[in-house]
C-alpha cells in the first residue's frame, strides 16, 4: 500500500512557479513600449502566421510569449470577451483593466487548480488620448497583474532587456526611435554580442493613438523597413482602410477618414 | 454552463476558453443565446405594431457599388422617425442597407457588424465577399420565427469583391435566400416604384457621381408613389443616406455633396413630375 507524501504548499507552489518560469524563458522575447503617438509591440518571430501580436478591441492589444496553444486560446477568450462586452453594452465600455482582471483570475485558477500552469506571460495594453492615459498591464504565468509604465519586456532573457530598455527609453520618443530600440534591445546577446534582425524576422505592430475607431496596426514590408532604416517621418501614408500599409500621423499626409465615421455605429430610432 | 455574476471572480469559462469557432454569432447563442434576436420566442399568434423601416436602393457603377436609403421609419399611418439610419458600414470594405422591422434590423446589423470583426481579429484575415455575404443569410434564417409573427426584416448586402476587383450587391428574401444581382436592386414598401426608375435610369459603365444621382432620383421616384418612404425634406436638410464602396474601402457621401445632388433632381422635376425624359 502506498501512502502519498505529504509536500508542503509552498514547495508545490515553487515547483510550478519554477516550471512556467523555465518554460517561459526558453523562447524569443516581446517588447511593448510606448511613443508619442501610441504603443508599439515588437517580437521576434519569424512566422508570418502564427502570431504574437494581436488586435482584442478598437483600443486594446495582447501580445504574449510562451507556449503557443496556451495564449492562444486567451487570446480568443480575450477577442470574444470583448465583443460579447462590447455587443451587449457599448463599444466604450471595453477595457483593457477589466481584461486584465478577468484574465488574471484565469491564469491564477489554472496556477493554483490545474496539472499545470500555463507557461506563458502576457500583455494586455490600451491606447489612451495621450501617453499619460496609456495602459500597459503585464500578467504572469501565477495570475499577478503588475501595471506597467512606458516598457515591458517578457520572455527570454527579459531582465536583461528590460534593463537595456529602461537605460534607452524616455516619453515622447517617435515610432520610429522605439522600433529601433526594440530591435537593437532584441538583438542584444548575453556577452555583448550582437545578433542583426532583419524584417522577415520581426513581428511589428501598433496601438496607434490618432486612428479613429479600431487603432491596431500591423506594421509589415516596406512601411516597416522605411521606419527602421530611414530618417523619421520618411514613411509614406498610401492605402485604404484594413491596410498594413499605414499609419496615422506618420509622414506628411493624414491618414483617410475609417468608414466608422459615418453612420456605421447604429442606433435605434427615438 | 456558468453566468456572470457580479459576487464570484469572474474567471473566464470555458465557452470563452474553447477552441473551434470564430463566429461571434455562434459563440453567443451557445453561452447567452437570450442577446440575440433568434434566442426570443414570442408567444404564438401575437403580433405587436413596430416601426418600420423602408427603401433601399442599390447599384453598381464602373468600379464599385452605391447603396442608399430613404430616411422614414413608420409605424401605421404615423412617421415614427424622420432622420433614421438604414444603411451602414458592415466592415471596411461593405455596407448593409436595412428594411423591415427597424428594431430587429438595427439589432441584427449590430451583430452581424460583430461577428465580421470578430471573424477578422480570430482569423487575421477578411474573410471573402460571399462568405460575408452567406452569414448575413444564416443570420436572416435565424429570425424567421419573429418574420412568421411580422417582425421582418429583409436586407441588401453591397460590397467590394477584392479579389476580382468589382462592386456586388447581394439581396435576400425572408427566409434567409441569398441572391447575387446584376446591376441594380431595391428593397422595402417604395422598391417597386424605385426599380422602376432604376431600369430606366441605370445602365453599366456609370460613374460614381452618375451613379449617386441615379440613386437619389430613384428614392425620390419611391417616395412620390409611396407613402411610407421618405422624399428629400429640403425644410429640414434631410438627405437620403448614400455609401459609396470602392476599391479604397467604404464611405458615406458628405451631406454637402448630397444636397447638391437633391438640389439637381428637385429642380429638374419642377414642371416635369414623372421626370420625363
Amino acid at each position: 500500500m502506498s501512502m502519498p507524501f505529504y509536500v508542503p504548499p509552498e514547495q508545490v507552489m515553487k515547483d510550478r512557479a519554477d516550471f512556467a518560469r523555465k518554460g517561459i524563458a526558453r523562447g524569443r522575447s516581446v517588447i511593448v513600449v510606448g511613443y508619442d503617438r501610441g504603443i508599439a509591440f515588437v517580437a521576434e518571430n519569424p512566422s508570418r502566421a502564427l502570431h504574437k501580436v494581436s488586435e482584442i478591441y478598437d483600443r486594446i492589444a495582447f501580445a504574449a510569449v510562451g507556449r503557443y496553444n496556451e495564449f492562444e486560446s486567451l487570446r480568443v477568450a480575450g477577442i470574444r470577451y470583448a465583443d460579447l462586452r462590447g455587443y451587449s453594452y457599448d463599444r466604450t465600455d471595453v477595457t483593457a483593466r477589466a481584461l486584465a482582471n478577468t484574465y488574471a483570475q484565469t491564469l491564477g485558477a489554472v496556477f493554483t487548480q490545474e496539472s499545470k500552469p500555463f507557461e506563458i506571460e502576457i500583455v494586455v495594453a490600451e491606447v489612451g488620448v495621450d501617453s499619460d492615459t496609456d495602459q500597459i498591464f503585464r500578467l504572469t504565468y501565477d495570475g499577478s497583474v503588475a501595471d506597467e509604465q512606458g516598457f515591458v519586456a517578457m520572455g527570454g532573457a527579459s531582465d536583461a532587456a528590460e534593463e537595456r530598455l529602461g537605460t534607452g527609453w524616455r516619453p515622447g520618443m517617435t515610432l520610429a526611435e522605439v522600433l529601433r530600440l526594440a530591435v537593437d534591445v532584441l538583438g542584444a546577446g548575453e556577452n555583448g554580442e550582437r545578433r542583426a534582425l532583419d524584417e522577415g524576422q520581426l513581428e511589428v505592430a501598433v496601438l496607434d493613438r490618432d486612428r479613429p475607431r479600431r487603432s491596431f496596426r500591423r506594421i509589415v514590408g516596406p512601411l516597416l523597413t522605411r521606419l527602421l532604416v530611414e530618417a523619421p517621418g520618411a514613411a509614406e501614408v498610401t492605402a485604404g482602410p484594413g491596410s498594413t500599409e499605414t499609419v496615422a500621423g506618420e509622414g506628411g499626409s493624414a491618414s483617410s477618414a475609417s468608414p466608422a465615421d459615418g453612420p456605421g455605429s447604429p442606433t435605434p430610432p427615438s | 454552463m456558468t453566468q456572470w455574476s457580479p459576487g464570484r471572480p469572474r474567471r473566464l469559462d470555458d465557452a470563452f476558453l474553447s477552441a473551434g469557432s470564430s463566429s461571434f454569432s455562434e459563440f453567443v447563442s451557445a453561452y447567452r443565446p437570450e442577446l440575440l434576436p433568434s434566442g426570443r420566442r414570442l408567444p404564438s399568434g401575437a403580433s405587436i405594431e413596430a416601426p418600420h423601416g423602408t427603401t433601399i436602393v442599390s447599384l453598381l457603377f464602373d468600379g464599385g457599388v452605391v447603396m442608399a436609403g430613404d430616411r422614414r421609419a413608420t409605424m401605421g399611418n404615423v412617421i415614427a422617425n424622420r432622420d433614421m439610419e438604414k444603411v451602414f458600414a458592415a466592415d471596411d470594405y461593405s455596407v448593409v442597407g436595412i428594411a423591415g422591422t427597424a428594431g430587429i434590423a438595427i439589432e441584427l446589423v449590430r451583430l452581424y457588424q460583430v461577428e465580421l470583426e470578430h471573424y477578422e481579429k480570430i482569423e487575421g484575415a477578411i474573410m471573402s465577399l460571399e462568405g460575408k455575404a452567406n452569414r448575413l443569410a444564416s443570420m436572416i434564417r435565424g429570425n424567421l420565427s419573429l418574420a412568421m409573427q411580422g417582425l421582418t426584416v429583409v436586407p441588401t448586402y453591397a460590397g467590394f469583391d477584392l479579389e476580382s476587383a468589382t462592386g456586388r450587391i447581394y439581396s435576400y428574401d425572408v427566409t434567409g435566400g441569398c441572391y447575387i444581382e446584376g446591376g441594380h436592386h431595391s428593397t422595402g414598401s417604395g422598391s417597386v416604384f424605385a426599380r422602376g426608375a432604376l431600369k430606366k435610369l441605370w445602365r453599366p459603365g456609370l460613374e460614381e457621381q452618375q451613379a449617386v444621382s441615379v440613386a437619389i432620383e430613384a428614392l425620390y421616384d419611391a417616395a412620390d408613389d409611396d407613402s411610407a418612404t421618405g422624399g428629400p425634406d429640403l425644410g429640414r436638410q434631410i438627405w437620403p443616406t448614400v455609401a459609396v464602396v470602392d476599391h479604397s474601402g467604404a464611405r458615406f457621401v458628405a451631406s454637402d455633396v448630397l444636397e447638391g445632388h437633391v438640389q439637381r433632381v428637385v429642380a429638374a422635376r419642377r414642371d416635369n413630375p414623372g421626370g420625363a425624359r
